[in-house]
């Protein structure tokens, strides 16, 4: 185990996960804000990616093909939206059946399984091959980076707008929201569009990065966006309270994901077993906050209400 | 300004759990009624209020505000013209978000909500001034998140919410009863003091019939979905707790013996 093999696979790992952060924010969206586990997701990074490769097979520029892929991703936010709202369908059931839909999708709009793209001949903006040799405002990193800290500041400005703080209101208590005069339903839809918009966004320059769109490359996102939430959560949440360094602890969160993620191959460890591990992580992370409050309560403390805040 | 006319609402309807919560309720406030609401468990006093709310539509029946048919309209489009605070102190604000960013998002209520900041800088010193009035010190402390407060300070920022922008109807649904008695009786005199400065026509419901006959100009009981006695003014101001009980007895045969009302 050549301890350079580890340090030459560290810009990569970092740019992957700069590219996954975007997702990650995305489901941040929807997990932490909307209190709503959309499991939409796993089917828009392939819809993301989907779009953006075959329109830049078809000549759109990479810009466009980003913008075509964002759209989709609004898309299916908006269907798993109706599918909750209008139709009363529980959230969780509603994300898998617009997931299930969208690997239909996926492969119609790919026409097959894999479909890729050639670094050679298009003018792709983020990829493998850009991370060591390149100009600084070529390199994926710097790239992507940026793409990051424009949807922070985004989406920072938005859910300090009258109708973001009315969809953090929406997620953090219905009846209040509606009491106030909030159109909860309608928020609901917003929000689950920005957040699949995010990931389809993430799908596209993830296809871009990698190379190809692929039918499976979304399978597990979810995991993966709710181990970067918690992870970032778990290192900065004492630290960071405003909400625009909460996204930004999300993107560090993911960052770190794949990091650990690369050690781990360096390791030599069997790559069948990383889902697994991934899973069981993010479970353990999800059931401290429980333990905590069943087994590590102090029952003379519980004054001043319940701790759901 | 509001009318319940003749509305029905069954709950589980067809199942063992059927419980016909209001039967045929009529209901007309004048102006400026400050009206306090009493009635054993399950008379329907709060599924008068969440029906008059909009939580979910009602079975038959009408209920006009202002004489504009509301029946139809979804609860987040009547909230226009009502203010509410609930029994729960959990229910009646965003935890977390801080206390001036709930203050803002009730001085939006019946407006549509765009890309506009969701606070402003001139906001923040109506909203101290405003805290302020409440004496809990909470104006120091305005951009704390409000799932920190207490029950009793989070009832008293729930209702300067509901009161914020003037509603037509202010709906109070036993608002103290989750409180201690000494933070319920401070809060219930806070009600009392911003339905008066402002004139606001309003419903209470309590379980305290001290209370029920010390606040407001008018009282109703309620049995089983219905009004059975409605006093105001001076015949109001004369009641005794005893006079309420025998009323209770009458209509009910005495199966009020173990209710919660008694306790009270």
């Amino acid at each position: 185990m050549d301890i350079m093999t580890l340090v030459n696979a560290l810009p990569g790992a970092v740019a992957q996960g700069l590219i996954w952060a975007i997702m990650a924010i995305g489901v941040y969206i929807t997990y932490r804000v909307l209190d709503i586990a959309d499991l939409t997701v796993d089917g828009t990074l392939c819809t993301g990616g989907a779009v953006c490769i075959m329109c830049m097979l078809a000549g759109c520029n990479v810009w466009v093909s980003i913008l075509a892929a964002t759209g989709a991703g609004l898309l299916a936010g908006f269907v798993t939206g109706i599918f909750h709202t209008f139709m009363g369908i529980q959230p969780i059931l509603a994300g898998i059946l617009t997931q299930l839909a969208l690997w239909s999708v996926n492969l119609k709009i790919m026409g097959k399984a894999n479909q890729a793209i050639n670094v050679n001949q298009y003018d792709l903006l983020v990829s493998l091959r850009y991370i060591k040799d390149v100009p600084f405002y070529q390199n994926t990193i710097f790239v992507v980076a940026i793409f990051v800290v424009v949807v922070i500041a985004i989406l920072y400005w938005f859910f300090g707008t009258e109708l973001g703080c009315g969809i953090r209101a929406t997620g953090c208590n219905a009846n209040m929201a509606r009491a106030q005069g909030i159109n909860t339903s309608l928020n609901k839809v917003i929000g689950l569009m920005l957040s699949n918009g995010l990931v389809a966004l993430s799908g596209a320059l993830l296809a871009q990065y990698q190379g190809f769109a692929d039918i499976n490359m979304g399978r597990g996102s979810i995991v993966i966006g709710l181990a970067a939430v918690i992870i970032g959560e778990a290192l900065l949440s004492r630290v960071f309270h405003n909400f625009a360094l909460k996204m930004f602890s999300v993107a560090v969160g993911s960052v770190i994901y794949y990091l650990v993620y690369q050690v781990v191959i360096w390791l030599k460890v069997d790559t069948d077993l990383l889902k697994a591990f991934s899973a069981v992580v993010v479970a353990i992370f999800l059931a401290i906050p429980y333990w905590k409050s069943r087994y590590f309560t102090k029952p003379a403390v519980a004054k001043g209400g319940k701790p759901n805040a | 300004m509001l009318e319940i006319k003749n509305v029905y609402k069954t709950f589980n309807a067809g199942t063992v759990n059927e419980k016909v919560a209001l039967n045929g309720l009529d209901l007309k406030l004048e102006d400026g009624d400050f009206v306090t609401v009493i009635g054993g468990n399950g008379a329907g006093k709060s599924t008068m209020l969440n029906a008059v709310a909009g939580a979910w539509p009602v079975d038959m029946g009408k209920i006009l505000i202002d004489g504009q048919d509301v029946t139809r309209l979804p609860e987040h489009k009547r909230a226009k013209y009502i203010g509410r605070v609930f029994q729960d102190p959990m229910m009646g604000t965003a935890a977390t978000m801080g206390i001036d960013e709930n203050l803002a998002l009730a001085a939006r209520r019946g407006v549509s909500r765009t890309l506009r900041p969701g606070i402003t800088k001139k906001e923040h010193e109506e909203y101290y001034r405003l805290l302020k009035t409440l004496e809990l010190g909470l104006e120091d402390r305005m951009t704390s998140k409000v799932g920190l407060l207490s029950g009793g300070q989070r009832q008293a920022v729930t209702l300067l919410m509901a009161t914020l922008k003037k509603p037509r109807l202010l709906l109070l649904d036993e608002h103290t009863a989750a409180l201690d008695p000494k933070t319920a009786a401070r809060v219930l005199a806070l009600s009392d003091k911003i339905v008066h400065e402002n004139h606001l026509t309003t419903l209470m419901i309590t379980h305290n019939m001290k209370d029920a006959i010390r606040y407001g100009n008018r009282l109703i009981m309620m049995y089983e979905g219905r009004v059975i006695y409605d006093v105001r003014g001076e015949e109001k101001a004369n009641l005794k707790v005893g006079d309420l009980l025998k009323r209770f007895e009458q209509v009910s045969d005495g199966d009020f013996a173990n209710d919660r009302m008694l306790l009270s």
